[in-house]
């Protein structure tokens, strides 16, 4: 394990100094916020999913939130015009609060059941933030979202002066500083959960997870501890939300906080190593790396090769749903602990602890 | 549709009632697929839907080619009752064996893995069969061939019952008879219903697991075979994103039911189908699916495990 902590922080090293290098461009730096922030996301429903063992289907619906909250509270349209920064922790606390008020009454459902309300509740958040166009803007999204004075800089600085001009560096003409910024967050929601999976908080979730009967009669209490990693996970998935329709600058389509991006996201985090933090950030840049870059790279390299006179056949991204479904087939029967699987985690899945068996004598079909 | 502004609102209601009903069957047949399996293997088979969407373009490629080698007239009604017989027979068959198939590849090395495990190949599963529509039909909707006459049968009521509707009852109404009667009176029903409450002591008894689970994929992909092919003549309108929407549905069909309880999913199906309709009919048609998933989790509030599902005990 210790090879795999010291990778992280030279990753975050090497994304510091991408935008001096010579071949950076602006375009693939804006991919890679928007990675970051997809990376947040992980890592909030990695919280829920990974620590304590809660299937949530919905995360997006708080990624959502997020988005939207920082978009009323920043757009012309809407008389708050508030800064990015509260905006940001605006959504992140609103979006903690909608994750305990919705998780709250249904504690009480088992295990798939559980599952689905978490995912009817994410699809009527969609369907609310679609219909909803008076205050939404339906499909044509919030915008523009302008960055506000950010802390430390005078409130009368042109933003887009703000872009990094090296010498050699191709010049970024967006707002190169959310790419730090989202860097920066990400950099410190690792450190602030690894510190929490140390705390008494995070090992009595890794108690409840392992057997939560078990924790329970050792006095811990399964509801709160539940509903704070909710809190937490949720959190986490506003902030990242914020920062989406910041990098953005538009809402944009209610359709990128549907039920396919949950989905991708537990994928991710399972693809990755349910519950390790590298691992969660490796799922994702891996999965969303793939749909969101690598897809259009070798696309454009194919075109250029072979031309492809746009037969879907021959691209990349035709295929890509596929590819998509064979890695996590392959993974889920050879590596089914993830790429950097968590040790308890790992033991825990061969040893089948708790999650079959436990169920089984109670579903009776035919006889209801 | 036009006779619709000419009606009472009774009639109207019961317009929609049956519009309701109609597709609350279609859900229904698809949620057997996915209550069954899930009784079984505790799976949340999320390909399921993906593949009632395969099947559907398969009977379109079958009605293609009929048309083409087969009959050279389309509107004899003998042709239409061959093409029918043709659709309802193949299509189901071609469902249910790779539904069986995609069991034995990918579900039966992982059947020792926990649930998560299992959910996410299904996941996988799901994302292959979306390309395979894509790459066969392409990305928008194609349509379906207008096999079945849309004649009003009850002139007088006031609500319009046409073939179409008789058709997807008389389908689906007897495969569900058919179903209840195999698991209740068959011994290959008895071993599936011992399989769901406990597999070990099931194969202990001399139950032969793996062919009773690979029984269970067939009849949810024959099923959803027949949903498909219904869908398509109904709705005159197939794309490869449709088992999506469908099969969640489907899905939510089966939990409110109670999720592996056969007589549950049908009923789900159908509080569904009716409540969507309504829905749209009364409160808008853009809130009928918040309805939908609304209704959902008030249900579950108040029992927790579905409408017919039996209560829980937790093991020790």
């Amino acid at each position: 394990m210790t090879s795999l902590r010291s990778w992280v922080p030279a990753l975050f090293a090497l994304l510091a100094i991408y935008p001096f290098l010579p071949f950076a461009e602006a375009n693939r730096g804006e991919q890679f916020t928007i990675l970051f922030i997809y990376a947040i996301l992980a890592l909030g429903l990695n919280v829920v999913i990974g620590y304590t063992g809660l299937l949530h289907l919905g995360i997006a619906a708080f990624f959502g939130i997020g988005a939207y909250t920082v978009g009323i509270l920043t757009v012309p349209f809407f008389p708050f015009q508030q800064s990015f920064l509260v905006a940001a922790i605006a959504a992140t606390l609103l979006a903690a609060f909608v994750g305990v008020v919705t998780t709250a009454p249904i504690l009480r459902l088992r295990g798939d059941y559980l599952a689905l309300v978490t995912l009817g509740f994410g699809l009527i958040t969609l369907y609310a933030i679609r219909n909803l166009d008076a205050i939404t803007e339906g499909t044509k999204g919030l915008n523009p979202i302008e960055a506000g004075p950010i802390p430390g800089v005078a409130e009368d600085v042109d933003l887009s002066s703000l872009k990094v001009n090296s010498e050699w560096g191709v010049r970024w003409y967006k707002y190169p500083y959310l790419y730090f910024l989202a860097l920066g967050t990400l950099g410190m929601v690792m450190v602030f959960l690894r510190n929490l999976e140390r705390s008494r908080l995070g090992r009595a979730w890794i108690a409840l997870r392992e057997d939560e009967l078990a924790a329970s009669c050792m006095g811990l209490n399964p509801a709160r501890l539940k509903l704070s990693a909710i809190a937490i996970g949720a959190g986490l998935a506003g902030l990242a939300g914020a920062f989406y329709a910041m990098a953005l600058r538009t809402t944009g389509n209610p359709q990128g906080y549907d039920f396919t991006l949950s989905m991708i996201m537990v994928c991710c985090v399972i693809l990755g190593g349910l519950g390790n933090r590298p691992g969660v950030l490796l799922g994702v840049f891996l999965l969303m790396g793939f749909d969101r870059i690598a897809t259009n790279m070798l696309d454009n390299l194919i075109q250029e090769q072979i031309g492809t006179g746009g037969s879907n056949y021959l691209k990349v991204s035709g295929w890509k749903l596929s590819i998509f479904g064979m890695v996590l087939i392959l993974m889920m029967r050879f590596r089914p602990a993830g790429l950097l699987p968590e040790k308890r985690v790992a033991c825990e899945l061969s040893e089948g602890v708790g999650e079959r068996g436990e169920e089984t004598v109670n579903t009776k079909p035919g006889t209801g | 549709m036009l006779e619709l502004f000419a009606q009472s609102e009774t009639a109207q209601f019961g317009q929609f009632l049956l519009l309701g009903l109609v597709l609350g069957s279609l859900y229904a047949l698809i949620a057997l697929g996915y209550t069954m399996v899930y009784g079984i293997i505790e799976l949340i088979n999320f390909a399921h839907g993906d593949l009632f969407m395969l099947g559907s373009f398969l009977a379109l490629q079958l009605s293609a080619w009929w048309l083409r080698y087969v009959v050279g007239d389309a509107n004899s009604a003998g042709a239409v009752i061959g093409l029918l017989f043709v659709m309802l027979l193949v299509t189901p068959l071609a469902c249910a064996a790779l539904n069986v198939a995609t069991d034995r590849v990918i579900y039966k090395p992982l059947r020792s893995s926990p649930k998560l495990t299992v959910i996410v190949s299904a996941i996988g599963v799901s994302f292959i069969f979306m390309n395979v529509g894509l790459f066969w039909m392409g990305a928008t909707p194609v349509k379906f061939p207008d096999l079945i006459p849309d004649t009003n049968l009850t002139p007088d009521t006031g609500v319009v019952v046409t073939w179409k509707d008789v058709m997807v009852i008389g389908v689906t109404i007897p495969a569900m008879i058919a179903l209840t009667l195999f698991v209740k009176f068959t011994s290959l029903g008895k071993a599936m219903r011992a399989t769901a409450q406990n597999p070990t002591a099931a194969q202990l008894m001399g139950i032969n697991v793996d062919r009773v689970i690979a029984v269970t994929f067939a009849i949810g992909g024959a099923l959803a075979g027949v949903a498909s092919v219904v869908y398509g003549l109904y709705i005159k309108a197939v794309e490869y994103q449709m088992g999506f929407q469908n099969g969640l549905y489907a899905f939510t069909a089966a939990v409110l039911g109670g999720i592996g309880n056969i007589p549950g999913a049908v009923l789900g199906g159908l509080v569904i189908g009716v409540v969507g309709e309504l829905g749209k009919a009364y409160v808008g048609a853009k809130w009928s699916e918040a309805l939908i998933f609304g209704i959902l989790i008030l249900v579950l509030l108040f029992r927790p495990t579905g409408l017919l599902g039996a209560r829980i005990r937790e093991k020790v």
